[in-house]
């Protein structure tokens, strides 16, 4: 079990394939994700790993915060949440996560808040019917009905779907597949809807109910990691661009001592012609 | 510019379709392409564009609306779809409306539009 991501709801789009599909898509964003701290079976029991999200502005945040914060030495988070790892899945503090953690295909489970709906009636909230548009019914035509028997059983069953509080709940939607990724902008792309609303913050997990994919990253896939990646083929490349200088100076060092010779030579037999014309004219 | 406009302008860019000036009433070409079994071909729907939704970005789509056998047919097209070869302005129409769903109850002479004679192509737009 490896690290999920906390990432930003920037809002819906569409994307064109070019098979002529077109596929709507959430934009979730990673804004400088990084490890504050780790829970390891050690010291706490279990193995998880806090990452924090955003950035909050230091005056704000609470001393014991900051203090937290500090001790990971990273900037004030906005946003924190916790992931259960296993312990060969622990990630260094500080570390920062990349959306390369997830690739194209992939599937995953987003949790987030959904947008709150306030009291809500039962046709809303529970799908109900309503009551008739006519045949007598008056002023109730949105009401649930009846809500249980006569006096046995005398009492409304408990869990009875009724009116009341919408939304504004803690949802999960499983299953989501990633169309798209963008490491420079940490941009993923889930096809279809995710619960909450424009710049709310959800939570990404590989799905629990898909096998877990062979390529995927582990522990994650880490910014250190990728500009160490980074770094090593630039050294390759300069390598290789410094060898490729050195072998083409050699061969313009081998053109030009060719060319001195062949100058050289020519040189030799046109002095040797010269002097005696030289000679010639002098006298 | 906001994340979500920047993909969909990116998206647009990448595309890179030129959707001609054209708006409710007119009479508008649409190459689509139609695959049958392993081959494509591309197949032409003429007919009156009567509704332009979502604007010009990446959401946008068209309505189109022929007689075909005396029966009315109409089509939906996404405008940035990469099923769409070309679109193509036959005729410019005069319409008062932005939406001539007014077109669906009526047949042959009442459901003629006439044609806009000073039409002037956009600024910067060829043709």
């Amino acid at each position: 079990m490896r690290s999920g991501v906390i990432a930003k709801k920037l809002g819906m789009t569409r994307l064109f394939m070019e098979d002529g599909r077109q596929v709507p898509v959430t934009v979730l964003q990673l804004d400088t994700l990084e490890v504050v701290a780790k829970r390891t079976p050690e010291r706490d029991g279990y193995a998880a790993v806090q990452l924090g999200a955003g950035t909050a502005k230091a005056k704000r945040t609470t001393a014991a915060m900051r203090g937290h914060f500090a001790a990971a030495k990273v900037a004030p988070k906005r946003k924190m949440a916790e992931f259960r790892v296993s312990p060969d899945n622990l990630i260094d503090i500080g570390e920062e996560i990349t959306a390369d953690h997830y690739f194209e295909g992939q599937y995953v489970d987003v949790c987030g808040t959904s947008i709150g709906k306030g009291f809500a009636g039962g046709m809303k909230r529970h799908n109900f019917r309503g009551l008739e548009a006519t045949h007598g019914v008056s002023i109730s035509h949105r009401s649930h009905g009846s809500t249980g028997q006569c006096q046995d059983p005398g009492k409304v069953f408990k869990g009875k779907k009724m009116a009341g509080h919408m939304g504004a709940a803690r949802i999960t939607t499983q299953n989501l597949q990633v169309v798209k990724t963008d490491s420079e902008r940490g941009l993923i792309m889930v096809k279809g809807a995710v619960p909450g609303s424009k710049g709310g913050w959800v939570t990404i997990k590989d799905a629990v109910k898909k096998p877990f994919p062979d390529n995927a990253i582990l522990p994650a896939a880490l910014k250190s990691a990728a500009e160490a990646a980074r770094r090593a083929a630039e050294e390759a490349a300069e390598q290789a661009a410094a060898e490729e200088e050195a072998a083409r100076q050699a061969a313009l060092a081998e053109e030009q001592a060719a060319i001195e010779a062949a100058e050289a030579e020519q040189a030799a037999p046109e002095e040797g012609q010269e002097k005696p014309e030289g000679g010639d004219n002098e006298s | 510019m906001d994340m979500i406009a920047q993909i969909e302008a990116e998206q647009i860019a990448e595309l890179g379709k030129t959707v001609p000036d054209f708006k409710a009433g007119d009479t508008v070409r649409v190459g689509y392409k139609v695959t049958e079994g392993t081959r494509t071909r591309v197949q032409n729907f003429e007919g009156v564009c009567i509704s332009r939704k979502n604007g010009g970005g990446i959401a946008g789509s068209f309505t189109v609306r022929k007689i075909s056998f005396g029966e009315g047919v109409e089509r939906v097209f996404p405008l940035y779809s990469t099923n769409i070869e070309h679109i193509q302005v036959i005729r410019r129409g005069k319409v008062r409306r932005s939406k001539l769903y007014y077109l669906r109850e009526r047949r042959g002479k009442a459901a003629r539009i006439p044609e806009k004679t000073n039409y002037r192509p956009l600024r910067g737009a060829e043709a």
